[in-house]
């Protein structure tokens, strides 16, 4: 006697399945769709760099910008002169990268990791609270902050301290730049060094302790050493920062591109020259504006290559104590 | 008791000595990175804070009808483009009547900004009753005079290296001595946009292109980062496109940020010919870079909701997205609102991009919306640090400050977020 309503029922409830069905489906879509932007987002990344430097590469052959020593793209533009070829090995900028990278390092690497075992062994939970957020301020502070700071106050003291022992230093200087950008790469390191030292498990230190060891003997001689793949990791973080950071460079490092590894002199990085080749007038076929997306090309397979060897590094240390 | 025992042999207190010191080089490491940070900022607190003051010098001004508005329609348009340059000149000109050679009375004016007739101007279209009356009116001083009265420029150094000269010095000191200088708050500084002119150049039109960025970057990364978060902790299977996805954002959390403003050159202005040097792109270009950020903290939040708020809304028939979007997401949301103005206070420090897709020029006009040309406070902070004036590092470390302040402000936000919503599971 029922059949009819049961039917009826059975009908509406199918019905509004099958309607929640498709909103859960609709929405599942829209989820899934947003988070393709970031596939997307990588995909036009490395298609347009690299749409746009195979054309400067259809103009440059490949091997003269990876291996050439000579940077001047300026005598590109003017067609009608001598050398209107312009020169566009990138060995020079590699070299101004690479060497306020390494003076940036010099002097994060020991700050960085001094503090973090300070902060991870020693520091009570008190200090600890209020050093760690201050330290991380460091890596808050716009790098805009950094490069004046770099152009207008570190470089005039470079700059006097050499001259007051004799000693020409252009106020552009590759140690202006690198001792700034180190200041900014403590916390970097420091904090992810910091994790990395609290996972190593305290049993191996109860046992150094236990031979009799000081805390000072344990951190150096067990901890750190067991701490290393993820001690590495953080550096190689670090580094890839240094590498592309622009702005403190772009204000503090200078244009000039000579094959000089003297730390006292102005060099330029990859960086300061996409921003140079783009800022001014641009014509969009030139292989002056063409070069700047290989550079940036070289640029995201060396800091991407090193990104993922440093995630590879601390997630197999992560796991070796997990 | 325990020293005792420990120091007895030489080589236990070398060992210990040696404990001593390493404590130490970990808190010398700390200390110097702290006073580094404070060295900084006060070097530039130091720089900037004179640029919250302007010297102003009061002159003696008639407002003469025949020069302001002959016709007498008193149109704003035509009051705002009269020359005041003469009431200016006569100002002067009682102060120092025997100034009466051509180039000496040039040289004695531009003690005033070049902006000084344009404040006229803005006075009398402001207030017409001016007109007619003799009032004593604070000019904005040039910006040499300013640096002077600030302390800046030092009288003993030889006159042909400075622009102030000696005489400068005399009529300066003289307007001293009648107390017609003065140092006020500089609002000009917070109400103007870019000028060639130091005193007259000012950080709103900056402020408000950062904003639009801002708002331009939020309204498109806040959504997107939250619906991807949510995806890959709730729906997602483990496969291999999820940990593609995965990989994904945490590489492109460490594209140099430099890149992102390249794609925005070839791809949104190249490509889909948008607008050049707009809040529109920037913020596009701003969202695409914060994005990973927002999405690698929102998905910590979401773990940290506890299982069975989850199972409690699925056993009472809920489905999965009414599970989701009823119950986890509100209870994560503040949370990941925290995660997104750390994001934002990012976003609002980044330069480099910018630079790329033209945010960088000379721009006067204070924008009115996300497709007007603008630039950003991080990139005016560069403009005004590569010019060769000056009177622009003073207001560089000013901008500097501002923009501290924001970002402090922004910081602030978050954490009070954080301590007032979030809950403890």
């Amino acid at each position: 006697m029922n059949s009819h309503f049961d039917a009826s029922v059975d009908l509406n409830l199918r019905h509004a399945k099958r309607s929640t069905q498709l909103k859960e489906l609709a929405i599942k879509s829209v989820l899934i769709a947003s988070s393709l932007v970031a596939i997307l987002t990588t995909i036009g990344i490395v298609l347009s760099l690299s749409f746009e430097a195979f054309r400067f590469f259809g103009k440059i052959p490949f091997f003269d910008f990876l291996f050439g020593l000579d940077w001047s793209p300026q005598t590109a533009i003017r067609s009608d002169q001598v050398g209107s070829s312009g020169a566009f090995g990138v060995v020079p900028l590699l070299t101004g990268t690479m060497l306020i990278s390494f003076i940036a390092m010099v002097v994060a690497t020991p700050l960085g990791l001094y503090s973090a075992v300070y902060l991870a062994e020693y520091a009570k939970p008190k200090t600890r609270n209020w050093v760690k957020p201050m330290l991380e301020l460091l890596a808050g502070i716009p790098t805009v902050v950094y490069g004046f700071f770099a152009a207008l106050v570190v470089a005039p003291i470079i700059r006097s301290m050499g001259s007051g022992v004799g000693f020409e230093i252009s106020s552009e200087s590759a140690m202006a730049a690198g001792l700034v950008m180190g200041i900014m790469l403590i916390p970097f390191i420091s904090s992810l060094s910091d994790d990395v030292i609290n996972a190593v498990p305290q049993a191996l230190r109860d046992a150094s302790y236990g031979m009799g060891a000081t805390q000072a003997e344990t951190i150096t001689k067990v901890v750190l050493p067991a701490a290393t793949p993820g001690i590495m990791g953080s550096l190689l973080l670090a580094i890839s920062r240094a590498i592309g950071e622009t702005m403190i460079v772009v204000m503090a490092a200078g244009l000039a591109a000579k094959l000089s590894l003297n730390p006292f002199e102005a060099v330029t990085t990859m960086t300061v020259q996409i921003v140079t080749l783009l800022t001014g007038d641009q014509e969009f076929d030139s292989a002056k504006t063409l070069a700047a997306f290989a550079i940036a090309l070289y640029l995201l397979v060396l800091t991407l290559g090193l990104n993922i060897i440093a995630l590879k590094i601390v997630d197999n240390y992560k796991k070796k104590y997990a | 008791m325990r020293d005792l025992t420990l120091n007895t042999s030489a080589q236990m207190q070398k060992r210990h000595r040696k404990e001593t010191r390493f404590k130490w080089y970990g808190r010398i490491a700390i200390l110097l990175s702290l006073a580094f940070l404070v060295f900084m900022f006060a070097a530039i607190l130091l720089r900037g804070m004179s640029a919250f003051q302007q010297t102003k010098i009061g002159l003696d001004i008639s407002f003469n009808e025949q020069v302001i508005d002959p016709a007498g329609t008193r149109d704003p348009g035509d009051m705002a483009r009269a020359n005041y340059k003469p009431l200016i000149s006569a100002g002067l000109a009682e102060v120092f009547p025997e100034v009466t050679e051509r180039r000496e009375k040039n040289q004695l004016y531009k003690l005033i900004s070049n902006g000084g007739m344009f404040e006229l101007g803005q006075m009398v279209v402001e207030n017409p009753e001016l007109i007619g009356t003799k009032q004593t009116i604070w000019l904005s001083a040039s910006s040499e005079a300013d640096l002077f009265m600030k302390g800046k420029i030092d009288a003993k150094v030889e006159e042909e290296l400075r622009r102030f000269k000696d005489r400068d010095i005399a009529w300066f000191n003289t307007l001293k001595d009648q107390g017609k200088i003065k140092k006020k708050f500089n609002t000009t500084f917070f109400k103007s946009g870019d000028s060639r002119e130091p005193e007259m150049a000012g950080i709103l039109g900056a402020a408000f292109g950062s904003f639009f960025s801002l708002l331009v970057c939020f309204v498109i990364s806040f959504p997107l980062g939250i619906l991807t978060a949510v995806y890959l902790e709730e729906f997602a299977k483990k496969n291999r496109i999820t940990d593609l996805i995965e990989v994904n954002i945490n590489n492109l959390a460490a594209v140099p940020s430099i890149v992102f403003g390249l794609l925005g050159l070839s791809i949104f202005l190249n490509f889909f010919n948008l607008p050049r040097s707009t809040p529109l792109v920037g913020g596009i270009v701003l969202a695409l870079m914060t994005l990973p950020t927002i999405i690698i903290a929102s998905r910590s939040i979401l773990r940290s909701v506890p299982q069975n708020i989850r199972d409690a809304a699925l056993g009472l028939g809920a489905s999965k997205t009414q599970t989701t979007f009823h119950h986890v997401v509100p209870l994560a949301m503040p949370g990941m609102l925290t995660g997104t103005i750390l994001g934002m206070a990012r976003a609002l420090g980044e330069t480099a991009p910018l630079l790329m897709i033209g945010m960088v020029a000379f721009i006067v006009d204070i924008p009115k919306g996300i497709t007007d040309v603008a630039t950003s406070l991080p990139v005016q902070i560069f403009l005004w640090a590569d010019s060769p004036e000056k009177g622009f590092v003073e207001r560089t470390s000013a901008a500097i400050i501002v923009l501290l302040v924001f970002l402090v402000l922004m910081n602030l936000f978050a954490v009070y977020l954080r301590r007032r919503m979030e809950r403890r599971w």
